[in-house]
């Protein structure tokens, strides 16, 4: 993308010759990861639901999927934007509807847990990546409470403020607005 | 060169790039002794400004020594000259211009066809923004082309230190225009939204201007301390209710006149659930822009008073009470900052001792460290207010 930006720059602008360290962290790295992994899983429910009901024999239950998929593509726009942190929580929480969706689907000797247990574990995986993603992007952005420098000499004005107050409006200064 | 280079949303990087050349014979080269990043640079960091291209590099607030002068601008500027560069770019000789207007000077703007199509006519050319500004590479960077350099500078001398000047180039300038717009009368109550760097330019500008009465709407401690200590009476809107507040200090009036410093990204919070609204419906790409602030200023502002607007926005904003402006009698003034017109005076300021712009510095770093510092400031970490860069 940036080689094709190229294009669009004057000619004799300063062309890009070597990326440096940037701004974007591991958990911001991760957190965008996670977001378009959302998306792309979301949109294989939304429009595929059979796929995944059937292996899971929970064929019948497509827009119960197709409902999930919405909330997945949600939580992957939250990912992807500047509320990231909100992204990821709900990203936890819809991992555990999933789960406890999956634990309901269990019943006592069917052949169908054994492909319910493999997705448990896919998505215990996923809570746990999820989980370590939403604290790292709490942690790295989080503004540590306590104790606050107050600035309280910082006034800006060499001669003190009372000196200041009303010193420009002398000097013709105030009009042309 | 070292430069900041815009990648995306978040993505700030500390790149290699090749050097600016002189394209035009009113160009200058200048090497850049000072950068700062401004809280507009925001706006690019979150990808709210249309029209931003990975690869473009950032950067408004910058100043340095000449190093190579085109032959069109050679009676203004020479080598070695220090100078401040001013975000907006200006010709200097068009009927804006002539006016006063540099900001929406007809001929600097390289894209102007594109922006015409957007915003019906063309504005000022723009370091270090949108393409729809011009694209212009940016000045946190080691070096930067001044186009139109011959009027597109402000010198500074010698005894005045970096940090004394550098906001010459935006956030004073900036802060000062907001406050000569509210053609503030000394019996005048002034309420400033935001007390980041160019609010507390204003509150500054707004007390020099001899403001009765100043008072800033923040909700970060350090903040108000400093809007405080330059003589501003606090309003903590997470602590108390804002419009209580403004009507305890006024009288039941309301401020003749509201400065919003905040602009298209205001704080989001549940304590005002129209800014949930908003966050969402901005993220939908249904508005660009977040209007608490407006909202509230048209709602408390005494009547016949005056709605300041140096805060950017880029685009629609929704629900905006304009019945209540127009019944009210309120007077809208904004703008990008008409640098120019007023820097010889403040640079005057600076000199007689009157005004000291460095004390909004907090932070200062290398151009190496630049891509930490966004979100550094962005989250407002260790009581960052203002950083200043040093390539």
């Amino acid at each position: 993308m940036t080689f094709l930006s190229q294009f669009a720059r004057s000619e004799r602008d300063p062309r890009l010759l070597k990326s440096g360290s940037g701004s974007l962290g591991l958990p911001d790295r991760l957190a965008k990861g996670l977001g378009w992994f959302s998306l792309a899983l979301g949109a294989a429910e939304l429009f595929a639901p059979g796929r995944i009901t059937r292996p899971l024999g929970l064929q019948g239950k497509e827009t119960i999927v197709r409902a999930y998929g919405m909330r997945e593509i949600a939580s992957g726009l939250l990912s992807l934007s500047i509320d990231k942190k909100a992204g990821l929580w709900s990203r936890v929480a819809g991992d555990v509807v999933d789960l406890v969706t999956l634990f309901n689907a269990m019943r006592p000797g069917a052949r169908r847990n054994e492909n319910l247990t493999v997705a448990m574990v896919v998505v215990l995986g996923v809570t746990l990546l999820d989980l370590l993603s939403s604290t790292a992007v709490t942690v790295a952005h989080r503004r540590p409470a306590g104790s606050f420098k107050r600035y309280a000499d910082r006034s800006g004005y060499p001669q003190g403020v009372e000196d200041a107050r009303g010193a420009a409006r002398g000097r013709g200064m105030a009009g042309a607005g | 060169m070292r430069a900041l280079v815009w990648h995306g949303k978040e993505d700030i990087r500390c790149d290699e790039v090749s050097d600016p050349e002189i394209q035009d014979d009113r160009d200058a080269i200048i090497k850049v002794t000072s950068c700062a990043i401004c809280g507009s640079d925001l706006h690019l960091f979150h990808n709210l400004i249309p029209a931003m291209l990975p690869g473009d590099i950032v950067g408004h607030e910058m100043m340095g020594e000449v190093v190579e002068v085109g032959r069109g601008a050679a009676g203004a500027l020479q080598k070695g000259d220090r100078i401040v560069v001013p975000f907006t770019i200006y010709c200097g000789e068009c009927d804006q211009c002539r006016r006063g207007n540099f900001s929406v000077c007809e001929r600097s703007n390289r894209n102007a066809r594109i922006q015409e199509n957007v915003f019906g006519h063309a504005t000022a050319g723009l370091f270090g923004y949108t393409h729809l500004t011009g694209g212009y590479p940016g000045g946190q960077a080691e070096y930067v082309r001044v186009p139109f350099a011959d009027r597109t500078h402000i010198k500074v001398p010698d005894s005045l230190s970096d940090e004394q000047v550098l906001f010459l180039g935006d956030i004073l300038p900036t802060g000062w225009q907001a406050a000569v717009q509210c053609d503030i009368k000394p019996t005048d109550t002034v309420a400033v939204w935001g007390c980041g760097p160019v609010g507390q330019m204003a509150i500054r500008s707004a007390v020099l201007l001899g403001a009765k009465q100043v008072i800033a709407i923040d909700r970060l401690p350090e903040r108000l301390g400093m809007a405080a200590a330059g003589g501003a009476v606090a309003i903590n809107f997470d602590d108390e209710s804002v419009i209580e507040r403004l009507d305890e200090l006024t009288g039941g009036k309301g401020p003749d006149a509201c400065i919003d410093a905040v602009g298209m990204e205001s704080h989001v919070g549940f304590a005002q659930p129209d800014t949930v609204y908003d966050r969402a419906k901005q993220m939908m790409m249904l508005e660009n822009d977040r209007g608490h602030v407006l909202r509230e200023m048209i709602y408390v502002c005494r009547p016949a008073g005056v709605i300041s607007i140096p805060g950017v926005y880029s685009g629609l904003v929704d629900k905006i009470p304009f019945g209540l402006a127009m019944n009210k009698g309120l007077t809208f003034r904004m703008g990008q900052t008409h640098v120019n017109r007023w820097t010889e005076g403040l640079l005057k300021l600076i000199e007689d001792g009157l005004l000291d712009p460095s004390f909004v510095i907090t932070h200062t770093a290398s151009l190496e460290d630049g891509p930490e510092m966004y979100p550094l400031f962005r989250d407002k970490r260790d009581q960052c207010v203002k950083v200043v860069l040093k390539p």
